[in-house]
């Protein structure tokens, strides 16, 4: 008999267990099934930096939350609404974050006393009155995959490891998720070994029809699609969507791309992706340092390649010398920058914005880089190419600052019309661009567009136009090697007009609000765009007006920041650091802002942020 | 020798006028010390580039910090001056992206082995297609003075009152140790010896590698002095020819030999025989050999100083590797499609 189907809004998921029990992959395809569905989704993979941790230990606990809803969201969510335990030490590292009443639902085959006195459990908390506030759910995960595969040609532990799969089709029987979609990803991963493919597809199927049968779940639950713009979509992850920016931006500007890069987290599945696509023309160095990976770009950049590298916190302190270079050679370059926390090693696998400062002006002497901010994972495919052509056209060093949360998580994306993409223009020199006083014509690699005050990108091979640059301070139009005083003092402030320039052709920052009325200003950049949305939302569903307004042009600033931030009784920005735009805002437009910051290595969740911003509007 | 024997230059687009050295001038002023031994090895140089004869368009010479990376600044060709140690990985960049340029490194004792060790190195294992000048003067010129990673141990310098505790590196030992194809060394003064040990790297397919003892006449002068003056130069300093016996000294008197236990040592012809000599190859693929005569050099006296061209062997160029893999994935999957490797393979229609 057909179970009741109970209708949610909305669904909160959080899986568990141990960094080799495959919770990435679960999560994963749970997410790929709704994504299908139609719901609205956002994802946040929350792993250690370890690869292997000892088993049923809390430092090897792995887990992926997953958000999904039939109306637009903005966050992964603040509190799970279901929590998968895979082990005690899954539980006792994410109960916590279980909403009260929240479902809970553990496989009691590894509640042994050994494992969960390892975690420091004195009795079975499964036995003892500590889950009472929760909809607990026993499920005996393990032994059921192991009988359900007793057939096969496996070793028990390779039976167990399927144990993912079963849990898999359960939560897909019991949110209604189809299957074709996993069968498919399996036959593709396991198609060489027919064994494994047919017992995870058993696993899965198996879970499916426990799920279906059991009497611990009374009802089946669905989430209708969420309304959305009409079209094509796709899940999208921010590393993925950075990186087809980026061969994007290489097809816009029909220049080669130069991947030049040192692997590290959470940049490295950028160099992965790219490295697929060689038939799109893309050269990928895997180097021996960073500063290898920055300046083998700059090389192929002064060839006429897109110049490309990326890292993360550590690696940019790494390439900064180079990248004051590339200021001086006044020559494309984007660097990537996923950051993670800090500083030195520090969080390696948990994000933070606390390299924007760093960017900013983390180089000897006056060398200003532009910076761009996505604010979305899929919002990282745009500002790669907006990054990209900026460095181009401006020739310059870009950075593109993303970070840990937007590399790992995840959304529906309408899947653009990349014929509608503006092109980028190298606009190569392959002219003479000077007359000397006799009126025979040379090459002066500095002198500069009016407009743009970018200098002559003339590649080597341009005949006629053999010119050498360099580090050393340059004449000013001519390029030659200048020490002259007031030289120095002009090439410092053109360098730092031309970037100035820039902010001529950025789009004017947009404020969000909706009743026109609001008196404070939440502003942010980079990832929390989704978190102080969803706050926003909560507030003015309260019934307060607030506004808020992302920085995506972080160097230089939108020409209407100023007069923006102006308007405002009170100008809250949160930040996950120590507050080092709010520094960047008050520094250039003298204005009492009030910052909120956490450093914890996950985003913020929107109902604190809502209450600081309950808080500063009740204050007025 | 015509350009197109020269694999590593194939690529490259050739000249359509005679050239000459003056071509290779720039209009910069050289602004070495009066008495720089980097003035000869410029010389040489501009003197030695039209027998490429190669479009000087596309020629990069490309060079990191020190005295020796002016040097761009002085050859009529492109150039990039950039930062200390790095001008192998920016090289790197430049040549893997570009195939029809011919790219030069210009650097020096302390910018590759101390500060631009780690990419000197990975540059020679890759096998990269870039003609390396290493200007050895065992010595930091541009900072006045200092010990360099091939002073050697004892010097007395500013920044070792008592004396270098360091034990100093042997650059074609460590090429040889790197995986390097092509490892040569020659000296400032000698043009001829210098022009052809040029051509050889040249023509090499990969990282050619070439040490070339340079003079600082003022923080380090004279420092190979005896390999140079006549007088004592035949006796120290044995010139390593492919094919030929390895044989030195005034008259030849000695030669290199094989000994029982596999290595090499220093004989006297006379008492051996000159059938007994170690005929030099630099082709032979194993550079255990080539490795040995670079060590029989003395640090301190200069005795038994081999030059010319150490090892000399054909292993495809990481350039080329590269370039293939480019080639073979856009003949298996045509010109990328942009459009759909934005789609991907997983999507779903709203509405």
């Amino acid at each position: 008999m057909a179970k009741q189907v109970v209708q949610l809004s909305q669904v909160i998921i959080r899986f568990a267990g141990d960094s080799g029990d495959g919770m990435q992959l679960t999560g994963d395809r749970f997410t790929s099934e709704t994504a299908g569905l139609g719901n609205d989704l956002k994802t946040l993979p929350d792993f250690p930096a370890e690869i292997r941790a000892p088993a049923g230990t809390i430092p090897g606990v792995s887990a992926f939350q997953l958000h999904f809803a039939d109306h637009a969201i903005s966050t992964p969510g603040d509190a799970p609404d279901v929590l998968v335990a895979m082990n005690p030490a899954a539980l006792k590292a994410n109960l916590k974050l279980l909403r009260a009443g929240g479902t809970l639902i553990v496989n009691t085959d590894e509640f042994g006393k050994r494992a969960y006195e390892k975690v420091g459990y004195t009795a079975n908390p499964l036995e003892d009155e500590s889950l009472e506030g929760y909809n607990v759910i026993p499920i005996a995960l393990t032994s059921m995959t192991v009988e359900a595969l007793k057939d096969f040609d496996l070793s028990k532990k390779e039976a167990e490891r399927a144990k993912n799969m079963f849990a898999l089709g359960m939560l897909c029987w019991l949110y209604d998720r189809p299957s074709q979609g996993t069968i498919d990803f399996l036959t593709s991963k396991f198609g060489k070994k027919p064994e494994i493919l047919k017992a995870n597809i058993a696993a899965y199927e198996a879970g499916w029809s426990f799920g279906e049968t059991t009497e611990s779940f009374a009802v089946q639950y669905e989430v209708k699609p969420a309304p959305m713009p009409t079209g094509e979509y796709r899940n999208i992850h921010g590393n993925l969507a950075l990186s087809l920016g980026l061969i994007a931006a290489g097809q816009l500007s029909d220049l080669p791309i130069f991947l030049g890069t040192y692997p590290i987290t959470p940049a490295s599945d950028i160099l992965h992706e790219l490295s697929k696509y060689k038939n799109f023309g893309i050269t990928t160095f895997q180097a021996e340092d960073e500063i290898a990976g920055v300046t083998s770009a700059i090389g192929a950049a002064y060839g006429g390649a897109l110049g490309i590298t990326t890292t993360s916190g550590p690696g940019i302190a790494l390439k900064s010398e180079a990248i004051g270079l590339g200021v001086m050679l006044e020559l494309p370059l984007v660097i990537v920058d996923v950051q993670r926390g800090g500083p030195s090693t520090g969080l390696p696998t948990k994000t933070e914005q606390a390299d924007l400062l760093q960017a900013m002006f983390g180089r000897n002497g006056e060398a200003p880089v532009p910076i761009v901010a996505p604010q979305s994972p899929s919002d990282c495919f745009f500002a790669a190419i907006e990054a990209a052509r900026i460095a181009i056209e401006y020739r310059t060093p870009v950075f593109l600052l993303s970070d840990g949360y937007l590399a790992n998580g995840s959304e529906p994306w309408l899947v653009p019309d990349t014929t509608t993409l503006a092109k980028i223009e190298p606009n190569f020199t392959t002219e003479p661009n000077h007359e000397l006083p006799d009126g025979t014509k040379d090459f002066w690699p500095y002198l500069r567009d009016p407009e743009t005050l970018a200098r002559p990108w003339a590649v080597p091979g341009t005949k006629g136009l053999e010119h050498r640059i360099g580090g050393i301070e340059k004449a000013d139009g001519a390029g030659g090697i200048s020490y002259d005083p007031d030289n120095h003092d002009k090439m410092v402030r053109i360098r730092q007009a031309k970037v100035d320039a820039i902010a001529r052709t950025i789009d004017p920052i947009v404020v969000d609000d909706p009743s026109g009325k609001a008196r404070v200003l939440v502003i942010g950049w980079g990832s929390t765009f989704g978190p102080i949305g969803g706050a926003c939302t909560l507030v003015r569903d309260a019934g307060l007006d607030v506004a808020q307004a992302h920085i995506r042009h972080l160097n230089p600033f939108p020409s209407n920041l100023g007069e923006v931030l102006a308007k405002y009784d009170r100008v809250i920005v949160p930040e996950m650091n120590l507050g080092q735009l709010n520094m960047l805002l008050r520094a250039k437009y003298l204005v009492d802002t009030v910052n909120y910051n956490q450093v914890r290595g996950l985003p913020f969740k929107t109902d604190e942020l809502a209450g600081v911003i309950t808080d500063v509007l009740k204050s007025l | 020798m015509t350009i197109n024997d020269l694999p590593a230059l194939s690529l490259v687009p050739k000249t359509d006028v005679t050239q000459s050295a003056k071509d290779f001038k720039s209009d910069q002023e050289v602004r070495w010390c009066p008495g720089c031994g980097d003035y000869s090895i410029l010389s040489t140089v501009q003197g030695f580039m039209p027998e490429l004869g190669l479009a000087k368009e596309n020629i990069v010479f490309i060079s990191g910090i020190g005295c020796s990376s002016r040097f761009p600044y002085y050859m009529n060709t492109y150039g990039l001056h950039s930062i200390h140690g790095r001008a192998p990985a920016i090289a790197t960049g430049l040549s893997v992206s570009r195939p029809d340029l011919s790219v030069w490194v210009v650097t020096g004792d302390g910018d590759a082995l101390s500060i631009g060790g780690n990419h000197l190195i990975h540059a020679l294992r890759r096998n990269v297609n870039l003609k390396i000048l290493l200007f050895n003067n065992r010595i930091y010129g541009l900072t006045k003075g200092q010990y360099s990673p091939t002073s050697e141990q004892g010097k007395i310098t500013k920044s070792t009152p008592q004396g270098s505790v360091d034990y100093s590196f042997n650059p074609v030992s460590l090429a040889l140790g790197a995986e390097a194809t092509f490892v040569a060394r020659s000296i400032d003064s000698d043009r001829k010896h210098l022009s052809s040990v040029l051509a050889a790297a040249a023509a090499h397919e990969g990282t050619a590698l070439v040490e070339i003892y340079q003079n600082c006449n003022i923080f380090n002068d004279g420092a190979w002095e005896q390999l140079k003056d006549a007088e004592t130069a035949d006796d120290l300093l044995i010139k390593l020819v492919h094919g030929e016996p390895i044989r030195f000294g005034k008259d030849g008197n000695k030669g290199v030999v094989r000994t029982a236990d596999g290595q090499v040592a220093i004989a006297n012809v006379a008492e051996v025989g000159e059938d007994a000599l170690l005929v030099h190859d630099a082709h032979r693929e194993d550079p255990a050999l080539a490795f040995a005569l670079s060590r029989l050099s003395e640090v301190h006296t200069l005795a038994d100083t081999p030059i010319g061209i150490f090892r000399d062997v054909k292993r495809p160029s990481y350039d080329r590797l590269v370039r293939e893999q480019l080639d073979e994935a856009r003949e298996k999957k045509g010109a990328g499609d942009l459009q759909a490797l934005v789609r991907g393979n997983d999507t779903w229609l709203v509405g």
